[in-house]
């Protein structure tokens, strides 16, 4: 378990490194807490892509705290903003239920986000665990989409079930679904194109996908999982909205955590929407792909251990 | 993003109580200030940038002359476009072309940033200029990306290099150059492989290609939708390699695209291209006054008049401007708008560009089915020629016929006469509305707002 959270504080290191490091440097040396003090703090949560408005959000709850406890030492204002995040993120970890068999997970996203890498990262984890994996090439869009999954597929080995290029995304689920019944597979995990989340024709498709799913195994998908790019600024939230409201997503995969200082936007997204962040990616190693545990995360972030 | 619409008409609101005082004085334009800031955050312009940037429009809008015609909150508006403008440079698009060719182009930045489509999309943008590019397979990494380039020159008819992914990038660059002098082809645009900027390992990869084959040009390519970040990833990747340009990606979605201006004003590289969409010719050269319009909620009005211009036939249009004001607008009419829309492209994308499209409300949630277009084409083209001049004489037996020769309902039908008076009348509201100026477009408060039957 020690191994696992300094993987995942490493992973982190720049993220802390902006918010928390910026905030430390804030509060220290300082002797009262007043408006210049709230100030950079908003200014070093924006930084950090939390967002404009849930950043004077967490300011005003830390005032209404200060006024509340009657705090004036400026060195606990740290401990405070840890504890708003921490409730922001909420408590529990929710972990993706893979209960069916199989169980089939929608993998969906803009471009460029890194969806087949999370399906590698997905699939290697669960074959780890004993699982039986099959993995289905629905990005039929991309050039040479097909073959950077099936080289995934080998590396990992697992199975993928193909079609050529510009073949129907539908039918490949489809075949798919059934492919995973008949070879008794425990988990399924569809990749599609990225695209763009206001071009409807391109949702549309994506809702087509999930209605056939369901046709081939009422209840599939049993997940449908929003990638977002962790350098991914206001607009991630637009995303998780609109995807949202497309094909109704159940969790969000969190990408490349490792190189943006940034982040602060799973804050944004969970006090606006509800869908919970499922996984996090803090590196290019295939087991780089860690469950988003809110505490661990908010504690990793301030970089104390128990 | 709904926060940001229309950042304009927030300052115009904002100021509006200003309107008949002769100056703006420093507390009004605080004010207004606060919503330019939040404004640009929300557009993730990098909080230092906006600083700044803030600062300096503060100092140009205070004791400014309100000009008569102007509302005070327009004034500023202005300011905060014309700096925006200025701070995302002037519009070159031009690249570095070597006197001495083969001129090498080489193509950097982040994992997902789109460089492989730009490599291609760039390719075909100089054949049309009449160049003879080559395609270069640097990234021996990411799986199957060397068969990306490939598929993707195959589809355009362009010549890929590649050594697979067993040789140093730094190599195929090398082959790459002396490939082209052999092959006579004058332009090299070596596609790399994305990267952190803060992965030394790679970084240095870069600087041994660059070293190798100096290139005239480095290009980073960055995703419009990335956030705080941008600074440091642009900064970084100049710092290392010494940047010439940028290459904005991804503008056809809905970001404000505020890293463009992250990125400039840290590197002071000109944006040279934005990227439009997937399709290989979906490469612009980036307009900065666009890019401050859509920044501000102004819509991309100069984009969407050169799209339209550039399908539309400038004689059918007078014509048809002719007719609106007139209106006797038929189904002949409307058939040929339908068509010219479908080569436009996209509707969203085109509604998006549409000044004041965001503020209408009923429109927020409508999106447009292409499919419904072909049923409109299919149902106007069932009908006579006659009835096409005179949609008065639909009646039952004709709606019938019409609804079995176009393979829809009648009710389908029906719909579409009622969306075509419904335009008839928006556009007569349009003609009525020039000389009386602008201010009450159709359906500004989403009341009588046109429905057409594409819109869901």
């Amino acid at each position: 378990m020690t191994g696992f959270f300094n993987r995942l504080k490493e992973g982190l290191t720049r993220t802390r490194q902006n918010l928390v490091d910026k905030v430390e440097a804030l509060v220290t040396g300082r002797t009262k807490i007043d408006d210049e003090l709230y100030d950079e703090l908003e200014e070093a949560l924006i930084s950090a892509d939390v967002g404009a408005e849930t950043s004077i959000e967490l300011v005003e709850r830390l005032r209404r705290k200060v006024k509340e406890q009657k705090i004036s030492d400026p060195s606990l204002l740290q401990g405070l903003l840890q504890e708003e995040i921490a409730a922001i993120l909420g408590g529990e970890a929710i972990p993706v239920n893979l209960g069916n068999q199989p169980t089939v997970i929608l993998i969906v996203g803009v471009n460029g986000v890194g969806k087949t890498t999370t399906i590698a990262k997905l699939a290697h984890r669960w074959k780890q665990e004993g699982r039986k994996v099959l993995l289905a090439a629905g990005d039929t869009f991309r050039a040479a989409a097909i073959d950077q999954l099936e080289i995934w597929g080998q590396r990992v080995g697992v199975e993928v079930i193909r079609h050529q290029e510009g073949a129907d995304p539908s039918a490949v689920a489809f075949d798919a679904v059934q492919a995973a019944k008949s070879r008794e597979s425990d988990v399924l995990i569809i990749d599609t194109a990225g695209r763009l989340h206001n071009k409807s024709h391109l949702m549309n498709e994506l809702s087509k996908i999930n209605r056939v799913l369901d046709r081939a195994m009422p209840g599939a998908p049993h997940e449908t999982l929003l990638v977002l790019d962790a350098t991914t600024g206001q607009n991630a939230l637009s995303q998780a909205r609109i995807f949202g409201e497309a094909v109704g997503l159940t969790g969000l995969v969190l990408t490349k955590l490792d190189g943006t200082a940034k982040g602060g936007v799973i804050l944004a997204i969970h006090s606006e929407l509800q869908t919970p962040v499922k996984f996090i990616g803090i590196g290019e190693k295939m087991d780089d792909l860690r469950d988003f545990d809110p505490g661990e995360f908010a504690k990793a972030l301030f970089g104390k251990e128990e | 993003m709904a926060m940001f619409e229309g950042l304009a008409e927030k300052l115009q609101n904002t100021l509006k109580k200003l309107r008949g005082k002769g100056k703006v004085t420093e507390a009004d334009v605080a004010e207004a200030m606060r919503e330019v800031r939040m404004a640009l955050l929300a557009a993730d312009v990098n909080l230092k940038v906006v600083k700044d940037f803030v600062a300096r429009v503060k100092e140009r809008a205070i004791g400014q002359d309100v000009l008569e015609s102007l509302t005070p909150g327009q004034q500023v508006v202005k300011v905060v476009h014309d700096e925006l403008i200025q701070l995302m440079g002037g519009t070159t698009s031009k690249l570095n072309m070597s006197s001495k060719p083969p001129t090498v182009v080489m193509l950097v930045g982040l994992q997902g940033a789109g460089k492989t489509t730009t490599v291609a999309k760039l390719g075909l943008y100089l054949r049309k200029q009449g160049r003879r590019p080559l395609l270069v397979a640097c990234d021996v990494y990411r799986p199957a990306a060397v068969k990306q380039l490939q598929v993707l020159g195959n589809q355009l008819d362009l010549p890929v290099f590649s050594m697979g992914t067993g040789v140093s990038p730094v190599d195929i660059a090398r082959g790459a150059t002396e490939y082209a002098v052999a092959q006579g082809r004058d332009v090299i645009l070596l596609d790399t492989a994305g990267r952190l900027h803060i992965n030394e390992e790679l970084m240095d990869e870069l600087k041994s290609i660059k070293s190798t084959v100096k290139p005239h040009e480095i290009m980073l390519v960055v995703d419009a939708m990335t956030g705080q970040d941008a600074v440091n990833v642009a900064d970084s990747f100049h710092k290392q390699l010494g940047l010439d340009g940028v290459v904005l990606t991804k503008l056809d979605g809905d970001a404000r695209g505020g890293a463009a201006l992250s990125v400039k004003a840290v590197t002071g590289c000109p944006i040279k291209f934005a990227g439009m969409g997937e399709k290989p010719d979906a490469l612009e050269p980036f307009h900065p006054d666009r890019l401050a319009s859509r920044i501000l909620g102004m819509g991309d009005v100069l984009s969407l008049i050169e799209k339209a211009q550039s399908t539309f036939d400038a004689k059918m249009a007078k014509e048809m401007e002719q007719k609106l004001r007139k209106s006797d607008f038929n189904f002949e009419d409307f058939l040929f708008q339908v068509q010219q829309m479908q080569k436009m492209g996209p509707l969203d994308q085109l509604v998006g560009m549409l000044p004041g499209m965001g503020k209408m409300k009923a429109l927020k949630d409508v999106q447009f089915d292409e499919k419904e277009i072909k049923h409109v084409e299919a149902i106007i083209l069932s009908m006579t020629p006659e009835e096409r001049q005179n949609p008065q004489i639909l009646k039952d037996s004709r709606k019938r016929r019409i609804a079995k020769g176009s393979g829809t309902s009648v009710q389908q039908v029906n719909n579409l006469i009622k969306t075509y008076e419904q335009t008839r009348k928006m556009f007569k509201q349009f003609a009525d509305m020039r000389g009386k100026g602008p201010g009450k477009g159709p359906g500004g408060k989403g009341k009588g707002m046109f429905k057409l039957p594409f819109m869901k």
